[in-house]
């Protein structure tokens, strides 16, 4: 059995509670982590030490890790990771990261891991429209789908301890150019709701922004709709051009559900779709679909949210 | 005849040809772009026995590698030099070279290999090359779309020691770059340094296509074969699969039915 080694998720500074399914993840390659904290700060990685089943965490403590660098977070990470196979997840700035830190010990990455099975690891290829399983010979770098793998638990008494770190940082932030809403971005976002051309309007996703403010959502679109109108940018697009998510809910509305469109969002835990189309694709792949127009199921679909939620 | 006017304008012209002459000297980018070639975006995918079966399926660029391209072409336009595409792959794959010939890259060149590598494979021999042909800037998708991984940009900086940065949505030229990425709550506009690895997003930019005279000089175009020795891969495939079927979900008529199916999200899938 190799060693495993869980590299924490870190966002806006602090542990993401996904880093418990890296445990999770890592005990399914063969042995229980020492999972590794990148922080500034030595206190962010008190937050690990709740998790179940991590053997020790490791606060990686290094002025590198204020901003994002790719080069600086490898060499930093790399300086103080031990041989084994390594688990992060697979967002987009792990993703980067773990394919430089595993170029600098000269292994392999096997990216966007959904299971793992008997030392295997399995990763949609073709957008998801087939599945691969690779076999390891040797330590790799492996990241993890967010949102798929159980989490491990909140009963650790895991030790903390603290090591210095640094590494050459190659890149320099000139502007953080903040978004204009303080809504979370699709990438971040543990629930979705997006709007396609069917909404007929950019002006009309001040309902879909209603239901997202009211459960705490992220409002995406599809490609038509960010080609058709100005007002909605392109960071707002799912799908093969656009971003790649996995939240726990991802609500579709007046998305016909194109091959290009479920590249991005099939892997999502549940989908639902609101469309006026009973034969629209987008019902194919969806838990729970509404055949009607966003106009009549959305006022229903805001009120009993705020319902509930109040 | 000439006005006057339309002579000084001329002159000033000239002047202006001169100076960016002159500073695109001392500039001139060596560009290399990496493009793969995947099937269409719209292909079927289907298996035979374990593995999948592209025979049928028609090959493109990657997406993602058109936003490269067209990155790299600027580039060349704003600082002089010659923009190099290079790809991995079969005899096959000259197809997607002559694509970026026809769409203006200056050179295209093939690393021989048509066994599938894993990634400390494929970068190893990308490593070797770049160098060999001498580059100060790489432009590559932000992933391809058949892995869909996003590796070979980040992990070829690594392996060259370079600067990299992913996802980019716009490229500013000059002795570093200027680039826009994505960042926690916005994007961030970050300097960096060359050489470097950028993977291109798509961005705000129009990607051109080729014309007939591309079309015509692509045809004509010579590919520069290398060959390598790929070192062995510790990452073998077992098998391919069809992703697992979705059981049906349940479906509504009308409007109403939101009510019924909010409270299954709360009380079913404990999502909300
Ligand atoms: C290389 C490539 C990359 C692409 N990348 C992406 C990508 O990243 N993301 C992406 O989304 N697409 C992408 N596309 C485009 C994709 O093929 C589709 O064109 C796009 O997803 C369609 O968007 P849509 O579902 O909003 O629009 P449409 O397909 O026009 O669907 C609109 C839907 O709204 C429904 N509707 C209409 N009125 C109402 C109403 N009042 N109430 C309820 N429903 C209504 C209709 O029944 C229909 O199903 C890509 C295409 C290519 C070729």
């Amino acid at each position: 059995m190799s060693e495993t080694i869980v590299i924490a998720e870190i966002v806006k500074g602090v542990v993401h509670p996904t880093t418990s399914e890296l445990i999770t993840a890592a005990h399914a390659l063969g042995s229980q982590p020492v999972v590794i904290v990148p922080c500034a700060d030595a206190g962010v990685a008190d937050a690990a030490a709740q998790f179940s089943g991590a053997s020790k965490i490791i606060a990686a403590k290094s002025d590198v890790f204020s901003n994002y660098d790719a080069a600086g977070w490898a060499a930093a990470l790399d300086a103080v990771t031990p041989a084994g196979i390594i688990v992060t997840s697979a967002s987009p700035q792990s993703k980067d990261m773990a394919a430089r830190l595993a170029a600098r010990r000269g292994i392999s990455v096997v990216q966007d891991v959904v299971k793992i099975e008997g030392g295997n690891l399995t990763s949609p290829i073709y957008s998801g429209k087939a599945m691969q399983t690779v076999s390891l010979s040797g330590d790799a770098v492996v990241t993890v789908r967010p949102n798929v793998f159980d989490a491990s638990g909140n009963d650790g008494s895991g030790e903390v301890s603290v090591v210095d770190t640094t590494g050459n940082v190659a890149t320099a932030v000139q502007e953080f150019m903040a978004r204009a809403s303080s809504r979370l971005d699709v990438a971040e976002a543990n629930i979705i709701v997006s709007g396609g051309r069917g909404m007929g309007s950019p002006a009309n996703f001040s309902h879909l922004e209603a239901i997202a403010d009211t459960i705490g959502a992220a409002v995406g679109a599809s490609r038509a709709a960010v080609d058709t109108w100005d007002d909605i940018p392109h960071s707002m697009q799912v799908g093969q051009t656009g971003k790649t998510v996995n939240p726990n809910l991802y609500i579709a509305v007046g998305i016909s559900g194109a091959i290009q469109h479920l590249a991005g969002m099939r892997s999502s835990k549940y989908i639902v779709a609101i469309n006026k189309d009973a034969d629209a694709p987008i019902f194919q792949h969806a838990d729970y679909g509404i055949v009607a127009t966003w106009e009549e199921a959305l006022p229903v679909l805001q009120s009993s949210l705020a319902a509930m939620m109040a | 005849m000439k006005k006057p006017a339309d002579e000084v304008q001329t002159f000033i012209n000239l002047f202006e040809l001169v100076e960016v002459f002159l500073w695109s000297v001392s500039t001139m980018a060596n560009i290399i772009v990496l493009v793969k070639q995947v099937p269409d975006t719209n292909a079927r995918i289907v298996l035979s026995g374990d593995r999948v079966d592209l025979s049928a399926v028609k090959k493109v660029m990657s997406p993602y590698d058109e936003f490269a391209v067209e990155t790299a072409l600027q580039h060349r336009e704003a600082s002089g030099g010659e923009v190099t595409a290079v790809t991995v792959g079969g005899a096959g794959a000259d197809k997607v070279l002559k694509d970026a010939k026809a769409i203006g890259v200056d050179k295209i060149v093939r690393i021989d290999c048509d066994s599938s590598l894993d990634s400390n494979a494929l970068q190893s021999i990308l490593a070797s090359v770049v160098s060999s042909l001498g580059a100060e800037v790489v432009y590559c998708g932000k992933s391809a779309a058949d892995t869909g991984a996003g590796s070979t940009g980040p992990g070829l900086a690594e392996r060259l020691g370079w600067a990299s940065v992913s996802h980019t949505t716009s490229v500013a030229f000059g002795d570093q770059l200027s680039v826009v990425t994505p960042a926690s709550g916005g994007n961030a506009r970050v300097t960096v340094p060359l050489p470097a690895v950028i993977s291109c997003d798509k961005g705000d930019i129009k990607v051109r296509k080729p014309n007939v005279k591309g079309i015509m000089q692509a045809k004509k175009a010579q590919v520069d074969v290398h060959a390598v020795d790929a070192p062995a891969s510790t990452v073998s495939i077992v098998s391919h699969s069809m992703p697992p079927a979705k059981p049906a979900g349940k479906s509504y008529q009308g409007g109403e039915a939101a009510a019924e199916v909010a409270q299954l999200l709360r009380d079913e899938a404990n999502v909300i």
